[in-house]
């Protein structure tokens, strides 16, 4: 009992994870069952401690949601997988008793996913508290602002940022001190700085966890640009569909107003910063910088031609600055750390670290953030842990739509903008999705041109009909109507798409087929030549039969069937019907005899 | 004025000019479809294409300013393959059915598919398919056949300033709307049927009664207000059956409802074309000089009877300047009272 006693003095944190992923996999319901159980045995147990409840946001590893963390004293462990009804557990075994629940307990994959890993903006994201100013401030938050407002001139700001070296998250890789310096240098009555958070690549979420999780280094980052570029007013352009984004950054532009971190004379300074809010109504072509502009102003988001670009003529015909989330949050720690100690990260071109979002066929999949420069086989074999079910390692996707496919033959290729560009894929904003064994190329690049095909704006030719026809025939390959000379038109067709379309989207939507064949030809030809696909994934292409010497008449494929195809006695060889067959894999899935070929 | 060279020709060009406009003002050809001199550059048919050194891709014309220096080619093996295949492209989805198309021999993109050889279609698919369900009564909406050039767009909220239309949905289905796809129902003054390269707006009335080859063309002025448009009737027989006008003209081409589609009267049956007299409650038939004897006498017994105030003028806005002003003439100088107006509503 003493003992007991004693202990009860010890502060004891538990931090629950609720970013997207957390969420998702019951994160509240997790948190209520924390407060139950420890309401339960307080009342029970008459103990006297503190225990805090800490909302989180992601810290990447969303494979293993929820994730909890149990800090006592200065001893922290972290739980995988946690369900609500494992929470009692943890209450009564660790925080009463001081004994770790060790069958939840993290394993070494947990921390091999981190070890390569260098966390800068992701460090914060998954510690403080999302929902109160002050845990930013804690860590050091608004330092950045303070800094500059006492004492450095805006050009100053511009050099340091261009010292650092840092180049735009969105995809292109712009210098941002260049970006800016030319914004601050257009004539203008007024300048905006507007946050790109539109983030409508399929599978990305980086810009939303990062909002999610530490929505004031987002807003730091707006008010350090605006006042290089001479800005008061900021916009934030976000999708409606990213609803709890929306709501923490709204809590925090509320707070920072509070505590009069925004609004008039910031820091009884000369510099007045505020902040708007734009919803996006979720078209990927909203976050191309001109559309995104044309959608501020109330216009259907569409892109125009520059020049003149956004730094002359932006948003309301003023000089703009639109740059990414993550972007802008990298600022802050830029400004705090000063541009030497980001430059020392990355490489020469390439600095800094970058998020990604790993998806697909590793066995850890999440949110990463890693040093430019990295390879992209330490990111798959050592932070992702290799390829589930230890299957043959295909490609990996990086860029999403405007991007491509790496081979395992390039593995080694440094993930900076040059060398992933060299390879015909671009890093992009941050989606990498890796393919295994399973995964058919010309599938994975048709399922990209359904995207940027209905995704197209519609405004110029080569995109609108372009796109549609190479999807048409990507389609044709995959159903086995592929043609001598396919592959050269759909080349020609590519590239002309390529060279005579408006905006980045069109520009880059042939990027998924051209890479794929560049590497992966061979895969194409079998689909024409041979009417074979493959990796077994084009339904079409596919024929189902019964090998009579391992069949045993169990039956179970025949019950199986939806299209009544497969017919024979109990116990004797059975028979598939091609011709009645709708190729849908159930027999072949069902036998444990391995009796259904598929060819 | 910045100095440049198009197809190796110098060209002084006046400051803000595209490459485009300084093109044509040189003379040099550069084809186009969603382009129009009097509307804002919208870059999207992406056929105007050029070359321009040290610019590493093909930039489109109509959006690109002159700087000095600048060295442009309008045309080369591979700027034209790039056209033919945006063409291609275009013609893919079109319905192609040119041969019972009221815009045929008045067709950009026809004209297009002619300049550059297209019959057979490489990149052949999935057309457009819309149910025709417009029940407007004056303009036929085929956009099976639009080319999304955004031109009827710009006109009505550039021009008209009514933004009846715009573009709705995304990629293949992209579509010229109205607000919640209903009827079109607008001033209907047809500006946007003027600047349409294609024949997916016409006039409804047009349909079947004769297409550009057929008729021949006689400029007039509209009648209908003092404002006086210039106005092409385009006659079949002894019939109008379309009205347009020119883009040199004082009023740039554009007409109003009345002017564009109300020229029915022209050849209908109920029109006045001899002076009536009534006689005995009944309309008859008279010559010229038979009424106006009428006229001139029934206008002196009232003025000696009544005195010359008894008696009012009223004339026409359609009438011109001219004939407005010889009528208050003739009221104030030979009837001899100021009682004088005319209706300035229609
Ligand atoms: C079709 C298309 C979609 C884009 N979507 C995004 C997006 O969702 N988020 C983003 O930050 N940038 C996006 N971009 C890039 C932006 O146009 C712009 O380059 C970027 O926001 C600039 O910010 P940065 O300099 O910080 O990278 C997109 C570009 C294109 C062509
Ligand atoms: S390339 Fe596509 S998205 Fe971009 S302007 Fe053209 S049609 Fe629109
Ligand atoms: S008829 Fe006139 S008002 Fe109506 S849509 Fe066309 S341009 Fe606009
Ligand atoms: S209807 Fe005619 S003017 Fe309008 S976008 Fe289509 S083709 Fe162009």
């Amino acid at each position: 009992m003493q003992q007991q006693t004693e202990e009860n003095k010890r502060k004891l944190i538990v931090r629950v994870c609720i970013g997207t992923g957390g969420l998702a996999a019951g994160g509240k319901e997790v948190i209520a069952a924390f407060k139950k159980a420890i309401n339960d045995f307080c009342v029970d147990i008459d103990l006297d401690f503190t225990c805090h409840y800490q909302k989180v946001g992601c810290r990447g590893f969303c494979a293993r949601d929820v994730l909890v963390d149990v800090v006592d004293g200065d001893k922290s462990v972290t739980y995988q997988g946690i369900k609500p009804d494992i929470a009692k557990r943890i209450v009564r075994e660790h925080l009463i008793e001081g004994k770790p629940v060790t069958e939840w307990l993290i394993d070494d994959s947990y921390y091999a996913f981190h070890s390569k890993q260098h966390k800068i903006l992701l460090k914060d994201c998954g510690t403080i508290d999302p929902e109160d100013i002050q845990a930013y401030i804690n860590v050091g938050g608004y330092e950045g602002i303070k800094k500059i407002l006492s004492g450095m001139t805006p050009d100053e700001v511009i050099n340091e940022i261009k010292a650092s070296g840092i180049r735009g998250r969105g995809g292109a890789g712009f210098p941002t001190g260049v970006k800016w310096d030319a914004c601050r240098k257009a004539p203008g009555d007024r300048k905006y700085i507007v946050c790109n958070a539109d983030e409508g690549d399929p599978g990305a979420f980086m810009d939303r966890s990062v909002i999610e999780g530490n929505p004031h280094s987002v807003i730091e980052g707006m008010m350090i640009a605006a006042y290089a570029i001479g800005s008061s007013l900021g916009y934030v352009y976000i999708r409606a569909e990213y609803p709890s984004a929306v709501e923490r950054l709204k809590l925090a532009i509320a707070q920072a107003h509070e505590i009069g971190y925004l609004g008039n004379r910031v820091f009884g300074s000369d510099f007045s910063f505020d902040l708007r809010i734009k919803l996006g109504a979720g078209a990927f072509v909203c976050g191309e910088e001109t559309a995104l502009i044309a959608s501020i102003e109330g216009e259907r988001g569409m892109p125009r031609a520059k020049p003149p670009f956004p730094v002359h003529k932006g948003l309301w015909g003023m000089p703009t600055v639109i740059n990414n989330v993550e972007t802008l949050s990298n600022i802050p720690y830029i400004i705090r750390n000063g541009s030497a100690w980001y430059a020392s990260i990355g490489t020469e071109k390439s600095r800094g670290t970058k998020v990604f979002a790993l998806t697909g066929k590793v066995k850890n999949t999440g949110l990463i953030e890693v040093p430019m420069g990295i390879r992209l086989g330490e990111i798959i074999y050592d932070i992702g842990g290799g390829i589930i079910g230890n299957k043959q390692f295909k490609a990996v996707q990086l860029g999403g739509p405007s991007g491509g496919c790496i081979p395992h033959h390039l593995l080694d290729t440094p993930v900076t903008y040059e060398d992933i560009m060299q390879t015909g894929a671009i890093v992009g904003s941050g989606g990498m999705v890796v393919l295994d064994e399973n995964d058919c190329m010309v599938n994975i690049a048709k399922f990209f041109l359904e995207f940027t095909q209905a995704e197209s704006c519609g405004k110029c030719v080569p995109c609108r009909i372009g796109t549609k026809r190479l999807l048409e025939i990507l389609d044709r390959f995959t159903k086995g109507l592929g043609k001598d000379g396919d592959i050269e038109l759909l080349e020609k067709l590519c590239n002309d798409i390529k060279v005579t379309s408006l905006c980045g989207l069109g520009q880059t939507a042939p990027n998924p087929i051209l890479s794929t064949l560049k590497y992966f030809r061979e895969e194409y030809e079998a689909h024409i030549k041979e009417k074979r696909c493959p990796a077994k994934v084009c339904k079409d292409l596919l024929t189902y039969g019964i090998l009579e010497e391992f069949c045993k008449g169990c039956g179970a494929c025949l019950r199986a069937c939806p299209a009544k195809a497969i017919t024979g006695e109990k116990k004797k060889p059975h028979k598939l019907d091609s011709s009645i067959c709708i190729k849908c894999g159930a027999c072949f899935d069902v036998c444990k005899f391995k009796a259904v070929g598929r060819e | 004025m910045p100095k440049l060279t198009i197809n190796g020709k110098t060209v002084d060009a006046p400051e803000g000019a595209t490459v485009l406009e300084a093109a044509r003002m040189a003379e040099i050809d550069i084809p186009t479809l969603c382009h129009h001199p009097k509307l804002t550059p919208f870059g999207g048919c992406r056929l105007c294409i050029v070359e321009i050194k040290g610019i590493p891709r093909p930039v489109t014309s109509c959006t690109t300013p002159v700087s000095e220096g600048m060295e442009v080619t309008t045309s080369s093996p591979q700027i034209e393959d790039l056209r033919k295949t945006v063409l291609e492209l275009i013609l893919s989805d079109h319905p192609n059915d040119c041969m019972v198309c009221e815009r045929a021999g008045d067709c950009t993109l026809q004209e297009m598919a002619y300049t550059y050889g297209i019959r057979e279609n490489k990149f052949a698919g999935e057309r457009r398919v819309y149910e025709k369900k417009d029940g407007n009564p004056f303009i036929e909406r085929d956009l099976e056949k639009c080319i999304m050039c955004g031109r009827c767009v710009k006109v009505c909220r550039e021009v008209q300033g009514v933004e009846a239309i715009d573009f709705g949905y995304r990629g293949f289905k992209a579509k010229i709307c109205t607000a919640y796809e209903k009827d079109l129902n607008c001033e209907f003054c047809g500006q946007c049927v003027s600047v349409c390269p294609t024949g997916a707006l016409t006039g409804k009335m047009w349909s079947l009664k004769g297409r550009k080859k057929d008729v021949r063309e006689v400029d007039t002025t509209c009648a209908y207000c003092g404002t006086g448009c210039n106005i092409t009737l385009h006659v079949k027989g002894n019939e109008v059956v379309r009205v347009t006008s020119r883009e040199d003209t004082l009023n740039e081409g554009w007409l109003c409802v009345k002017g564009r589609f109300g020229y029915k009267f022209i050849n209908s049956p109920d029109r006045l074309t001899k002076p009536l007299i009534r006689r005995d409650g009944r309309f008859e038939e008279v010559s010229w000089e038979e009424a106006f004897d009428c006229i001139a006498n029934k206008l002196t017994e009232i003025k000696a009877a009544f005195g010359a105030d008894a008696i009012g003028g009223l004339s026409s806005a359609r009438c011109t300047n001219e004939e407005n002003y010889a009528f208050q003439k003739m009221i104030r100088a030979a009837v001899g009272t100021n009682n004088v107006d005319h209706c300035a509503r229609l």
